[in-house]
């Protein structure tokens, strides 16, 4: 009884010792302090941890500039975004967007090959449409972007489909049977930095518009509904924004006291502008290709991959540490983009029925 | 000297097993016939055993048995009955409060009906384990102390999850019964109402759970310290002179100007104890109720100051002209 009592104690403390060493961060940690002196505001960066993102969030050598010949559209059949665009760059781009999205599978994976103005590969026309969003990145959301912008490379990174997208999860509170099941939280979220909040806090504030906002305006009621469980939701998505970036809570606030803009960083103003700019992105543009997707690239509710932070950033505070990829592709920048590509909504072939994909799934409780 | 420096308790007394005087008037008797244990004497009584569990006793882990049972299977049945993931994710895993839209009304049961009778239930047990207390100590002759000290953890418990709910129209304000769930809860909280740590009743709270904690290794330090002289066994020695216990009332006199007594060090350390989950039980009350925002509650009665900016032009972006939130 004594021995065995003493073996299961030594066991335990070589386990819980294993588990530290092998999972808690080692030092250095380099400290850099911002805010107010004393408000404890401070980000961290482990020298290692670093190195990792920095060796896999570069740029790629870009192709040498051109930009010569007649508009793309006189050359070319059936260009219907980048018309006014020279052949030249025109060229250019597409070369371009096949080594960041489809390199193994070259210009035939969304080109019928001896016939490279036909729609009829699915590929081209989510091709064409995603070429939309990221005119409309460039140049309606600069509040978010800046001066980086983004290039199909900075979801895609050399892959047909990005590895950081989201998909509808189940929704909440929809277990039929007699014990309580599929709350939508108290799992393991690998999206939510594997926390027990709920899983997919982006189908209510990424792709619908419920109110992010929870904390109190006034010192005492003055009609704040907004419940605990409602904040565990907000909690979830801002635990998805510190993963997919990289960075602690105080990169955008002051923990003292969340909400107060007075005492947020400037960091916190571009968060904000990037929630329209995704609500904007995954309901005008990625859900109405629901329908031409192949099922296999769908979620398991049959939805479409949708796109949150971390389709972007992966892991960096700026997607490929600011690399400034988008201003070497004008095209990209909506130059020479028809005039009116970038606002129009998609025109569906009429082959391809729209399937009516619920969007308030996952609502919360 | 070495005599005295050790980890684990050196007197291990063995005698005949002492099976206490007969149980009269009760249809319950002691349990379990009693013996010696080498580990349990090392931290404790060599002795172990019998128990006395009586009705209340048995009525409570009744109740807390089936609080478990419902908590436990409907985690269970969240990861689909599969027995490793109910492993695995166990620390993830919760019986979550009905949803906000419930409020008060009673909802089905896999809708957190299941959690209203786990709380039921466990609410059940402690508040009989507090008769059993009670009950015990006065069948022993003692004053009720640890009963009250009990119900002052029953009292953060009552307020958590049923006074606060009942007071703010819904269940689903009460935390979920699972390990991560409730800790989650407990941040998800203080954020909605915007930092318990402004809370002056959570103040209050963390200083006598800070208190206990220094008045126990005081305590404790104390009384070992004059162990080598008998001290922790001298209780009728307490008012006499020249005793281990007037040597450790000196050293605190001569240490810091002033000394407990051996009765008033064990008041301190009941007060400090109850008033932990006292204050902080009253501090969650007036969460949401009567405060909605503890900071700038602090920062309107100054207690806390609200930092000038020192970042560029940081207004809330929804204000503005054609901002979007």
């Amino acid at each position: 009884m004594r021995t065995a009592l003493s073996g299961v104690a030594l066991l335990g403390a070589f386990a819980i010792s294993l588990v530290a060493v092998l999972t808690f961060t080692r030092p250095p940690i380099n400290i850099v302090a911002t805010g107010n002196p004393g408000t404890g505001m401070q980000l961290n960066y482990v020298p290692k941890q670093v190195a990792a993102a920095l060796a896999i969030n570069h740029a790629p050598a870009a192709l040498p500039p051109i930009d010569a010949g007649p508009p793309a559209s006189t050359v070319y059949k059936n260009v219907q975004v980048l018309g006014n665009v020279s052949s030249g760059a025109f060229t250019r781009l597409m070369v371009s967007m096949t080594n960041w999205v489809a390199p193994q599978q070259g210009c035939n994976y969304c080109h019928v090959a001896g016939n490279f103005a036909s729609d009829s590969k699915y590929t081209k026309v989510i091709a064409r449409r995603m070429l939309q969003m990221t005119i409309a990145v460039n140049t309606k959301y600069t509040n978010h972007v800046g001066n980086v912008g983004v290039t199909c490379y900075t979801c895609h990174r050399g892959a047909p489909l990005p590895s950081q997208v989201w998909f509808t999860g189940i929704t909440p509170g929809s277990g039929a049977g007699l014990l309580e099941t599929n709350m939508g939280k108290n799992l393991p979220a690998l999206a939510i930095n594997n926390s027990s909040l709920p899983s997919d806090p982006f189908t209510p504030f990424l792709l619908n518009h419920e109110k992010i906002r929870d904390q109190g305006t006034t010192a005492l009621p003055s009609g704040n509904t907004q419940s605990i469980k409602q904040t565990d939701w907000t909690y979830a998505l801002m635990m998805h924004y510190s993963q997919a970036l990289g960075v602690n809570c105080a990169f955008c606030h002051n923990s003292q006291a969340f909400s107060d803009w007075s005492e947020s960083t400037p960091q916190r103003l571009t968060a904000f502008y990037a929630e329209a700019m995704l609500r904007d992105l995954n309901a005008n543009y990625m859900v109405p290709l629901t329908s031409i997707f192949p099922a296999n690239q769908r979620g398991p509710t049959g939805d479409v991959a949708k796109i949150n932070c971390a389709t972007c950033h992966q892991g960096v505070y700026k997607p490929l540490f600011g690399a400034a990829m988008a201003a070497q592709f004008p095209p990209l920048l909506g130059v020479g983009a028809t005039a009116t590509a970038a606002a129009t909504p998609m025109v569906m072939p009429s082959t391809m029925p729209m399937s009516s994909s619920s969007t308030t799934d996952g609502a919360k409780p | 000297m070495s005599e005295y420096q050790n980890i684990f308790t050196r007197v291990q007394i063995r005698g005949p097993l002492h099976a206490g005087p007969p149980v009269t008037g009760s249809i319950f008797q002691r349990e379990g016939k009693p013996f010696y244990s080498y580990l349990m004497g090392i931290i404790g009584n060599a002795q172990v055993g019998p128990l006395y569990l009586g009705s209340l006793g048995v009525a409570s882990l009744i109740s807390g048995f089936i609080a478990i049972e419902i908590i436990g299977l409907n985690m269970w049945a969240s990861v689909g009955w599969n027995p490793i993931l109910f492993i695995r994710d166990l620390p993830w895993l919760a019986l979550e409060p009905p949803a906000p839209a419930y409020g008060l009304r009673i909802p089905p049961l896999n809708q957190g009906g299941w959690w209203l009778m786990a709380g039921f239930f466990l609410t059940a047990a402690m508040v009989l384990w507090f008769f059993r207390m009670y009950r015990r100590a006065r069948q022993l002759g003692l004053g009720t102390h640890m009963a009250w000290a009990w119900g002052a953890a029953i009292w953060l418990y009552f307020v958590l999850g049923f006074l606060r709910p009942l007071l703010m129209g819904s269940w689903g304000e009460a935390p979920p019964f699972g390990i991560f769930p409730h800790l989650d809860w407990t941040v998800s909280f203080s954020l909605r109402y915007g930092n318990l740590y402004y809370d002056p009743f959570h103040m209050l709270s963390i200083v006598f759970l800070y208190g206990s904690v220094l008045l126990f290794a005081m305590h404790a330090a104390t009384i070992l310290a004059v162990s080598r002289f008998g001290g922790e066994k001298e209780v009728e020695q307490s008012v006499d002179r020249g005793t281990a216990s007037e040597r450790a009332a000196l050293f605190w006199r001569w240490t810091m100007g002033f000394n407990a007594t051996m009765e008033s060090i064990h008041r301190w350390a009941w007060w400090f104890a109850v008033l932990t989950p006292l204050t902080g039980g009253i501090g969650i009350l007036l969460t949401g109720t009567v405060t909605d925002n503890w900071f700038l509650w602090a920062v309107k009665h100054g207690v806390a100051p609200h930092y000038a900016p020192i970042f560029s032009h940081a207004v809330d972006p929804a204000t503005l002209q054609g901002g979007k939130p």
